[in-house]
């Protein structure tokens, strides 16, 4: 089995919707990200999606868009990217690593190359957003080859017609995007989430996670009574700007400040079914 | 690619792809917007109404055709080949790029969208949707980078007598292409009521076939014309290219024609071998933005980079996709001229002619004062005059050192 599988058969007998963190590789800086990253796991995250820098994301809102930004000018690439992946799996073999991002870098690094080097690395799946099933099949497959699922995305805007074409050739998870917009955006309601979600599973036993405009606890308390995984993001790398002081330096516990936070969002989305 | 292809004219496939170009490289909440856009495009163009509105439009709102005019100082100067200029800079608001802004208004309003949106460098492109949604009675917001914004105020007044909205964009390098992303981002949140018009003949399918189809008004008025003024067809065309809307326009009823040169004319800035180039083609590789994969200015590691000409209508790291696949065909050829280049033929067109280009088309002019004494007297060439260059004078004044 996967980590991907193996994580969510662990979550589905605990009856427990699994929290999924996102972080921008090398946001601030290489040395920081992979603390934050390293950290993750005994806070309580499931499964870490970590951003792949790109100068142009235009399926990102404001709080990402920086991230990405900072990350860049602190010198971030593909490259390091994998390099933070391997040196994250040195002391953490179980919790999976999805990567995110646009496809250019991917291309531009080569994709044989890159499904070869991600595997190796320890990449476990693949969101790219701008690569709709219409265009992921050459990606997609050399990926499935090396082990690494493709993670595709339904939303609000699948409709009975477009949702089989996204399930077909989907593996590891589908990413349900809570609303139609930007990461960071506004927040969907519980009654859209119960029939979106419900409409999935009509088409799909993959598990399904949800991610878009969860910002607090209480949020993704709320999404994992449906959800197989919450997924929260820009509110996290907020936290990890703030740790930013106005002259540019970290603050001393900007990590703590962020793995503190995770803790709360992943004490959130574990409760999420008790009550 | 060996197999020579019969036609240059019957791209895209159907799945937008103009060889190994194009596409729809969007995210998935877009897709069934732009899946949607195609099909009712393909019924509009079908419903001999629509085209009927578009050509009474074009007729007494645009002021087409307009006229192919030989610039006869400009070739006794040149002392070679005849050179005709197809006048696109007569088109209401000054351009080229009315053309597409009315045949996309009047899709969105085919489709029952309420709000247009739309992307802007100069300016050009932004004025021409806010003239067309102000003549329909529709929202129009038009993204513009800041540092555009304080480089071409003229139009971002026009743009607001207008009625139109300009939202000021300050992401990545607060230009074209951060206010594209933003237009991006601002269609997938209001996917229900919003139409994006497209300023060039790039972005997702259908798009660049749109555009394209719409601007190829151009060349089949060129056509016409040059039969009726010299009896046969023109031995050489040449527009410039930034994204490309007005080059194709130009060259697409002409790409079958094998004996027709088509020459495209990129802004190479600084020159192509410093990082201060606009010339996606001459100086970048292939690469994916903006739902299209194309030719971009990038760096090893696939992060997009600033593009920089004298123009602000250039100004953009990536091209049209067909047209890198008519660049790989080797039907059209991919030249660059520099900012001064471009510089000294405004002036040249200016005072032989009586004509203020646009600093865009002062390159495809620059081109021309190199090419046409080198080609016989009878050598026909008609370049694009696609836009009037008073938006300009401020640029072109702070670039001779002159106050105004």
């Amino acid at each position: 089995m996967s980590r991907l599988e193996t994580k969510f058969a662990a979550l589905r007998a605990e009856n427990k919707a699994g929290f999924v963190a996102f972080i921008t590789a090398g946001d601030p800086d290489y040395d920081t990200s992979l603390k934050v990253l390293k950290g993750l796991p005994s806070q309580g995250v499931d499964i870490i999606e970590l951003g792949m820098p790109f100068t142009d994301p235009s399926a990102d809102g404001p709080a990402i868009d920086r991230a990405a930004q900072r990350a860049l000018a602190g010198g971030m690439s593909l490259k390091k990217t994998l390099d933070m992946v391997r040196a994250f799996r040195e002391d953490n073999n179980e919790t999976p690593i999805v990567l995110m991002g646009y496809f250019n870098p991917v291309f531009a690094y080569g994709i044989e190359r890159f499904a070869t080097d991600a595997s190796n690395a320890g990449v476990d799946g693949l969101i790219i957003v701008d690569l709709p099933p219409e265009e992921d099949e050459e990606l997609r497959i050399p990926a499935n080859e090396a082990g690494i699922d493709v993670i595709r995305l339904a939303t609000p805007t699948s409709d009975n017609k477009r949702l089989p074409k996204v399930l077909e050739g989907a593996s590891g998870f589908v990413y349900y995007v809570a609303v139609a917009g930007v990461t960071g955006g506004k927040s969907a309601t519980e009654g859209d989430i119960e029939s979106a979600i419900t409409h999935i599973r009509q088409h799909t036993n993959l598990p399904v996670a949800v991610g878009f405009g969860i910002k607090t606890p209480e949020q993704a308390a709320v999404m994992a009574k449906y959800a197989d995984g919450v997924v929260v993001g820009s509110a996290i790398v907020s936290m990890i700007e703030d740790g930013i002081g106005d002259n540019g330096a970290l603050k001393t516990d900007l990590v703590d400040d962020v793995l503190n936070f995770v803790k709360t969002l992943a004490n959130g989305a574990h409760s999420g079914r008790n009550g | 690619m060996n197999n020579q292809v019969n036609s240059f004219t019957q791209g895209p496939d159907e799945k937008g792809h103009f060889g190994k170009y194009g596409g729809r490289y969007v995210s998935e909440t877009l897709m069934p917007l732009v899946l949607n856009v195609e099909k009712s495009y393909k019924e509009a163009m079908q419903d001999p109404s629509f085209l009927e509105e578009l050509d009474e439009l074009n007729r007494v709102y645009v002021g087409r055709p307009s006229p192919l005019y030989f610039a006869e100082r400009l070739t006794e100067k040149l002392g070679g080949a005849k050179v005709y200029f197809k006048r696109e800079e007569l088109n209401h608001t000054g351009a080229h790029k009315i053309n597409h802004a009315i045949g996309q208004i009047l899709l969105a309003r085919r489709m029952g969208k309420t709000r247009i949106i739309a992307e802007t460098g100069a300016g050009q492109h932004g004025v021409a949707t806010a003239t067309v949604a102000a003549r329909f009675g529709l929202k129009c917001t038009v993204f513009m980078g800041a540092t555009d914004i304080e480089r071409q105020k003229p139009n971002v007044f026009r743009m607001k007598l207008l009625g139109a909205e300009v939202r000021p964009v300050t992401s990545g390098s607060s230009t074209l292409k951060d206010a594209m992303n933003e237009a991006l981002r601002d269609w997938v949140t209001n996917v229900h009521d919003t139409f994006y018009i497209i300023g060039t003949v790039a972005g997702p399918h259908p798009y660049p076939m749109m555009v394209r189809d719409f601007q190829s008004i151009i060349g089949r008025e060129t056509k016409a014309q040059m039969m009726e003024a010299e009896g046969r067809l023109p031995d050489t065309l040449i527009a410039c290219v930034g994204g490309g809307s007005n080059a194709i326009g130009l060259f697409h009823p002409f790409l079958n024609d094998k004996d027709v040169r088509a020459i495209a004319v990129e802004a190479a800035g600084h020159g192509v071998n410093t990082d201060k180039h606009a010339a996606s083609i001459t100086g970048g590789t292939p690469g994916v933005l903006h739902g299209n994969r194309t030719y971009l200015l990038q760096n090893e590691d696939g992060q997009i980079q600033e593009a920089h000409s004298i123009s602000a209508g250039l100004d953009y790291p990536g091209i049209g996709p067909e047209h890198v696949w008519l660049h790989e065909q080797k039907r059209v050829e991919y030249v660059s001229v520099t900012d001064s280049e471009a510089l000294e033929a405004f002036q040249f067109c200016c005072q032989t002619e009586g004509i203020i280009p646009a600093l865009e088309t002062s390159h495809a002019l620059a081109h021309i004062t190199k090419l046409a004494p080198t080609l016989p007297k009878e050598h026909l060439i008609v370049l694009n005059l696609s836009g009037r260059g008073d938006k300009d004078i401020f640029t072109v004044a702070d670039a001779l050192g002159e106050e105004i």
